[in-house]
């Protein structure tokens, strides 16, 4: 598109505003961090801690057992994406690279699911963990990934792998490959990028939930990070300095995850048109 | 045909027997729940028919009405919010400025803090006597507000909040805009006309399958509201925030009245399957798809 000069200014300059409210939260989570409770308090505020105090983290996350939230989360995010990548990847090999009967209706009823409140499902399912003994457990936070790993991944593999000649399959069937062979050997390493985005998407979605953990998990010693900085906030309410340290600690992986993927992240959503 | 059938069911059953096991049959046994008055702490559960249906709508249950009130407030306010921003930043973000990756990062960025760090930062932001929000305005002699904890002001203050987060959106809004082919607008240049009629008879009708989109996944995600509510306003002050999964969730996990809150979710639903129908419906009039293409 061509724009004039003036436009384009007038743009430019729109956009370094905007830039700027989108990133002074971090900036006030930051500063708020390293500051101590007296600095905090000073009218108009302060930008620069000083002195810097990093003895912040140090208190934040000893105060409440933060290193176990975060194992208990690796525990979890970890346990997750394997279940996702593994059952997702075969369930939209099915869906894409098969030709059968009744392939695409089966697909859409799933697809359809998505359209489900979460809530409908939410009271027979705790029912159901509880029933089997599952409650104050992990399992109903990560079993589910072990089935299809959620219709979004299977949806979002199965629009990459439609985009693969079929010529690869057939070539692959008259030397005599099985189709599990050819999703070992040919549509998974084709599909490096797609099962990245997939692995990012499932550790940010694992890593931010707040639901699942709160309804499945009791025992303090099973919280995760979410449920723990949440905890924090309600025995700590006034604490501006250390709650922000807490809360920056359990914000940092999440930025790097996403600074170091972020190509594959923008390729993901753009590729399905949906949000992660 | 049969070995065909046999390796497509084979590679697909994880998700099938998920889709069995963790949507269709809690999906059944909650709307049979709904029917019960099943209640963890009781011995007994009865079937009581449509009964928590009828105490729903006959207005006995007056937090009902008013979480359904208030949760229609907050998705009036915040669709179009996030839809109208959500489209402004994209069409900045999609001119050939320098430094468009950078900027695009920047608003992406909210979008993957976790809610409860989000939520976390903002009530800190909004603080009315110590938030740096408030001590902005009065240097600006601009008058203050006690934001998320003032019953006038709880509810667009929750979408101010979660307006931070709109990078996801505005990444789709970017994708649809940088599939328009340029020689459409070389006709306008050519015609003579600004970067108003490029946009008004250009850009806005060949986006609208993403607007489209956007405005039904931004409406199921508003309906279902929950996180916010939960660490941000706990449903308070007095109640003025009491959304409505907020509000099923307490009904079935403090007052553990279970059978009661799967009507809830089930009236939820069918809002939800509502207002998508309705967007789908008004879709024809007002979506355009460019030869019968879909995007």
């Amino acid at each position: 598109m061509r724009t004039s000069k003036l436009t384009l200014t007038a743009g430019y300059t729109a956009l370094l505003l905007i830039s700027a409210l989108f990133i002074i939260p971090f900036v006030w989570l930051v500063r708020s961090s390293l500051m101590d409770l007296s600095q905090i308090f000073i009218m108009p505020p302060e930008w620069i801690p000083s002195p810097f105090h990093w003895d912040n983290f140090y208190r934040a996350l000893t105060i409440v057992p933060f290193g176990t939230f975060f194992t208990n989360t690796i525990v979890i995010v970890v346990s997750v994406i394997v279940g996702t990548v593994i059952t997702s990847s075969i369930a939209a090999f099915g869906f894409s690279r098969i030709q059968w009967k009744g392939r695409d209706t089966v697909f859409g009823i799933l697809m359809s699911s998505m359209m489900l409140p979460a809530a409908v499902t939410l009271i027979p399912s705790f029912l159901g963990w509880k029933i089997l003994g599952f409650y104050d457990t992990y399992y109903p936070l990560i079993v589910p990934a072990y089935f299809g790993g959620g219709i979004f991944n299977i949806f979002l593999l199965r629009q990459f792998y439609l985009t693969i000649p079929r010529d690869f399959d057939e070539a692959a069937f008259v030397d005599g490959a099985t189709y599990f062979q050819i999703y070992l050997r040919i549509i998974l390493p084709l599909s490096r990028s797609v099962l990245i985005v997939v692995t990012l998407f499932s550790f940010l979605g694992t890593w931010n939930d707040f639901m699942g953990p709160l309804i499945y998990l009791k025992s303090d010693k099973l919280y995760t990070l979410a449920l723990g900085l949440q905890m924090f906030q309600g025995s700590y309410t006034a604490q501006w300095d250390l709650l922000m340290a807490a809360s920056a600690t359990v914000v940092l992986p999440c930025v790097i995850v996403f600074l170091i993927g972020q190509r594959y992240f923008l390729e993901g959503i753009t590729l399905t048109g949906l949000k992660g | 045909m049969r070995k065909r059938l046999f390796y497509g069911l084979l590679f697909t059953s994880p998700a099938i027997l998920g889709f069995i096991i963790f949507t269709l049959g809690p999906m059944i046994a909650s709307f049979v729940l709904s029917l019960t008055d099943y209640n963890v702490f009781r011995e007994q559960t009865a079937f009581v028919g449509l009964d928590n249906y009828i105490k729903l709508f006959s207005g006995e249950d007056d937090l009902f009405y008013k979480s359904l009130g208030i949760t229609f407030y907050f998705v009036i306010l915040r669709v179009p919010a996030v839809i109208i921003i959500s489209f402004v930043i994209a069409l900045l973000l999609n001119m050939n400025v320098k430094g468009r990756a950078v900027f695009r990062t920047i608003i992406y960025l909210p979008s993957i803090v976790p809610a409860v760090a989000s939520a976390m930062i903002w009530m800190w932001l909004l603080n009315p006597d110590l938030g740096l929000v408030n001590s902005f305005l009065s240097t600006l002699h601009l008058p203050t507000s006690n934001w998320l904890y003032a019953e006038g002001s709880v509810i667009p203050s929750v979408v101010l909040t979660t307006l931070w987060g709109i990078g996801g959106t505005v990444i789709i809004f970017l994708a649809g805009l940088s599939g328009i082919p340029k020689q459409y607008y070389e006709s306008i240049d050519v015609d003579g006309g600004g970067w108003y009629s490029k946009l008004r008879h250009i850009t806005i009708p060949m986006v609208t399958p993403t607007i489209f989109f956007n405005t039904i996944m931004t409406i199921i995600g508003s309906f279902q509201v929950f996180n916010e509510a939960y660490i941000l306003t706990q449903g308070g002050p007095n109640n003025q925030s009491l959304f409505y999964v907020y509000y099923l969730w307490r009904t079935a996990f403090r007052d553990t009245q279970m059978g009661y809150a799967s009507a809830l979710a089930w009236v939820l639903f069918l809002i939800i399957l509502f207002f998508t129908f309705i967007v789908f419906k008004s879709s024809k009039s007002w979506v355009y798809y460019e030869g019968g293409e879909r995007t």
